[in-house]
């Protein structure tokens, strides 16, 4: 069997960003998913010697990183449990229906679904993104993630835009393609 | 007439809406032409649509600096 080794001096420019988006959805506050990035690494670090090398480095930290969301629901629950618990059978009382009948879900409907692939979707092209070479990456997440102009990408790394929209170009068919592979083909 | 290496950097560009307009005719009259340009043309407005969808969330490369300070110390 293949064993995996820790090179924790690789982590943050390897799976910050894949970390961060899985903890960004649990948590839905950025500032408090940092944290809980910032803690799973230093959590990795203190039991790197528990690692018997039997799952991949992500796997690792991503079972870190639902313990570190498990305990912060915990946390906030300990004050928030001894608050009374309300039950609000209608959310909004301004509709026709009132009885609890007329508000089941619908068990033909597959919109609920769309959330979870989307953060499915999200994940997989994070981790397409994460095997870019480090500026592509840099230069494809700045421009489609953060939405920086153009002009202020090439000012911050030093580079003229023909040279930026071809590093553009080459991340986008890097990740077409490999979407292809890990996602349904597009 | 523009070649195909230009035609997809216009194809690009018109995804993150930066296109001229004398760009993007180029860019027409070129799909008119050219098959390989127009599949990639049809799959890269997919792709930018699955990227819109997607909740992609990232950390800024200050915080990304400041993480990798704190873990060196630890190391």
């Amino acid at each position: 069997m293949e064993t995996h080794q820790l090179r924790p001096e690789k982590w943050v420019d390897q799976y910050a960003d894949y970390l961060f988006n899985f903890a960004v959805s649990r948590v839905s506050d950025a500032e408090l998913a940092k944290d809980l990035v910032q803690e799973t690494f230093f959590a990795g670090l203190k039991s790197a010697k528990n690692y018997k090398g039997a799952a991949a480095e992500r796997t690792w930290l991503i079972a870190i990183l639902k313990r570190k969301v498990i305990d912060h629901y915990r946390k906030i629950n300990s004050i928030k449990g001894k608050a009374e618990v309300r039950m609000n059978y209608s959310s909004q009382n301004d509709t026709d229906g009132d009885w609890l009948e007329e508000q089941v879900a619908d068990p033909l409907s597959t919109l609920e679904n769309d959330q979870i692939e989307n953060e499915e979707l999200g994940l997989a092209i994070q981790e397409c993104i994460s095997k870019l070479p480090k500026k592509q990456s840099l230069v494809f997440t700045m421009k489609t993630i953060q939405g920086m102009s153009t002009e202020d990408i090439c000012k911050e790394l030093g580079i003229n835009p023909s040279n930026l929209w071809v590093m553009i170009h080459r991340s986008r068919t890097a990740l077409m393609s490999c979407l292809n592979q890990n996602w349904f083909s597009i | 007439m523009i070649s195909c290496d230009e035609a997809a950097i216009i194809c690009n560009k018109k995804q993150y809406k930066e296109a001229s307009f004398i760009e993007k005719i180029k860019l027409v009259m070129h799909l008119l032409i050219c098959k390989t340009c127009s599949q990639f043309s049809q799959k890269n407005a997919e792709f930018t649509a699955l990227c819109k969808k997607a909740p992609l969330h990232c950390l800024p490369e200050k915080d990304k600096v400041i993480m990798k300070k704190g873990l060196r110390d630890k190391i």
